[in-house]
């Protein structure tokens, strides 16, 4: 599929001397959803805001389906849409005047149609008439969607969306950038919610300190970087493990009352069976046991902590 | 030239000035009637003639001019500071809209609003004294460019401005004096000849002896010295804006 942004070699290093990016290389196709994984600090929002002309990039290039950010800025910006991180709004305005200017800023004619359409989709049509200071939180979240999503873009970042609402909200979203996608729309996604990105991307690209540590699909990431572990429950409580099980790798855990042993799903034999084996001569009561797939919240840590190492 | 997006700005500043109609109208009015108890009546009765005119009505471009010169400020550097303060300001930064076609929006709101309130002085002093308007075109011209060259010097506040303190820094401290001291309530002819030398450094002089003349067809200084002074600023704060645009000054970074 065509690529729809191309960031090659971006650079920003603010007047402080401080480099928030130092030549990231991104890529990402139409119609995916691609979330952009790091700790604070790690430059997401500065590759968001310099993508979308808010900060001048200090060196580097941005293509937005072929239009250079800088050179050709019109054609560039009328593709993207911006859902900010902090909820910005103009608090005496109606929702419809809103969503209305964020149109006709963007160039297009008026069409009420789609406005209405929008404000529906994110289940604002009843509070149009409504000033953005009588709304609730999350119902400000979704007028900041329905204000980047008035002109029709072809792209559309959603810096951390869910930050600090509830759960059910959260879903919401979820569902809200799932209809999206169906409709063709580009996502690209901050989170600091791991469970986030483990939901609704289809890729994950992590930064740290201004540069980009990889991007992969999500399912081949977890894969090629996940690991399982087995949880075995004991009937009666062990004070040590047997000395044979040492090169192993195995964990007496609760007291004594469980054994953790990791597992490289990517391995030709889990060696399972034998440990459960070797379990039952030792005459170690198994009660029952569970497998856990590590998360994406773990493998960012991993990448993360291994970054700064 | 992105025209929608133009109008999108301004209707929506002019949205926010309809919001506030009764005030924005209400404070001219009772303002304009407070000049006109306290210098056209106690200070004008002690007064008899300027130069042929009635103190009272020799007051009345002077007293347009403060208004129109000081709302322009205020009206823009708000408009732009606003946006910046509540964080809004992304939407405008990430359109695609040129430097010219926002200053056109928001500054072409605030002269707009200028405008208003000028004529609603204009209309209040008409009850007051009698005006006659010698060059009326020349008058509209004037009050026209007062309202977009302050409202383009406004604007550039705005932008600059971190706070609100800073924002009312320059109006209060600078231009409020330049405009008490240019003649607004006296023709610099009345001061002493050092004065009147001293009086010709300051550009808000020009801009009012213009507007007079087109009222009266006084003026402390030639007319054609008064458009220039008017046009020169009027250039200097768009290329100030065009640099702060190029540059990003306080918006980008």
């Amino acid at each position: 599929m065509a690529p729809i942004l191309e960031v090659e070699g971006l650079q920003k290093r603010y007047a402080s001397g401080h480099e928030a990016l130092s030549g990231v290389d991104l890529t990402i196709e139409k119609g995916e959803i691609l979330a952009l994984l790091g700790p604070n600090g790690a430059g997401k929002t500065t590759l968001i805001s310099i993508i979308c002309g808010l900060v001048t990039p200090s060196g580097g290039q941005v293509r937005v389906d072929g239009h250079d950010i800088r050179h050709d800025y019109r054609k560039a910006r009328a593709l993207i849409g911006l859902v900010p991180q902090e909820i910005a709004l103009e608090p005496f305005e109606t929702v419809w005047n809103l969503v209305r200017f964020s149109r006709g800023l963007f160039g297009k004619p008026r069409d009420d149609a789609h406005l209405e359409a929008v404000l529906r989709s994110l289940s604002l049509w009843d509070k149009r008439d409504a000033k953005v200071h009588e709304l609730s939180g999350g119902m400000k979240r979704r007028v900041l969607i329905a204000k980047a999503l008035a002109h029709e873009p072809k792209i559309l970042f959603l810096d951390e969306p869910t930050a600090g609402v509830d759960v059910e909200l959260r879903r919401g979203m979820w569902e809200v950038v799932e209809g999206l996608r169906a409709r063709g729309v580009t996502i690209i996604l901050t989170t600091h919610y791991i469970e986030e990105a483990e939901e609704i991307a289809d890729r994950v690209a992590v930064i740290n300190r201004g540069q980009i540590l990889l991007v992969e699909e999500k399912a081949r990431l977890m894969a090629r970087m996940g690991r399982k572990e087995l949880r075995i429950e004991l009937q009666h409580r062990i004070d040590a493990l047997p000395d044979r099980f040492a090169a192993q790798g195995l964990e007496l855990i609760h007291d004594g009352n469980a054994i953790l042993y990791h597992y490289d799903t990517r391995g030709e034999r889990t060696g399972i069976a034998s440990l459960l084996a070797e379990l039952a001569e030792e005459g170690i009561v198994l009660r029952d046991i569970v497998t856990r797939q590590s998360s994406l919240e773990e493998i960012f840590v991993g990448l993360v902590t291994e970054d700064a190492a | 030239m992105n025209l929608t997006a133009i109008f999108a700005i301004y209707r929506m500043e002019m949205l926010r000035f309809a919001r506030t109609i009764l005030q924005s109208f209400i404070a001219p009015v009772l303002s304009t009637s407070l000049y006109f108890v306290v210098f056209g009546t106690a200070i004008g009765s002690r007064i008899d003639q300027v130069e042929g005119v009635s103190y009272g009505a020799f007051i009345v471009p002077g007293l347009i001019m403060l208004s129109i010169m000081t709302q322009g400020i205020s009206n823009a550097s708000f408009a732009i500071y606003f946006p910046k303060f509540i964080g809004t300001v992304y939407e405008i930064l990430s359109a695609p809209v040129s430097f010219l076609e926002i200053t056109i929006g928001y500054v072409g709101a605030a002269a707009t609003k200028s405008l208003f309130i000028g004529a609603v002085i204009l209309a209040t002093a008409h009850l007051f004294v009698d005006i006659q308007i010698t060059h009326p075109l020349a008058m509209v011209a004037f009050m026209g460019l007062t309202c977009l060259s302050f409202a383009l010097f406004g604007f550039i506040i705005g932008i600059w401005a971190r706070n609100f303190e800073q924002l009312q820094l320059i109006p209060l401290l600078v231009v409020t004096p330049l405009v008490f001291l240019g003649g607004a309530f006296y023709s610099v002819s009345m001061l002493p000849p050092a004065w009147q030398t001293v009086t010709l450094f300051n550009p808000v002089v020009y801009l009012i002896s213009g507007f007079r003349w087109s009222f009266f067809g006084l003026a402390d200084v030639p007319v054609g010295l008064s458009l220039l002074a008017i046009a020169g600023f009027t250039l200097l704060c768009l290329g100030i804006i065009w640099w702060i645009f190029r540059t990003g000054y306080r918006l980008r970074d």
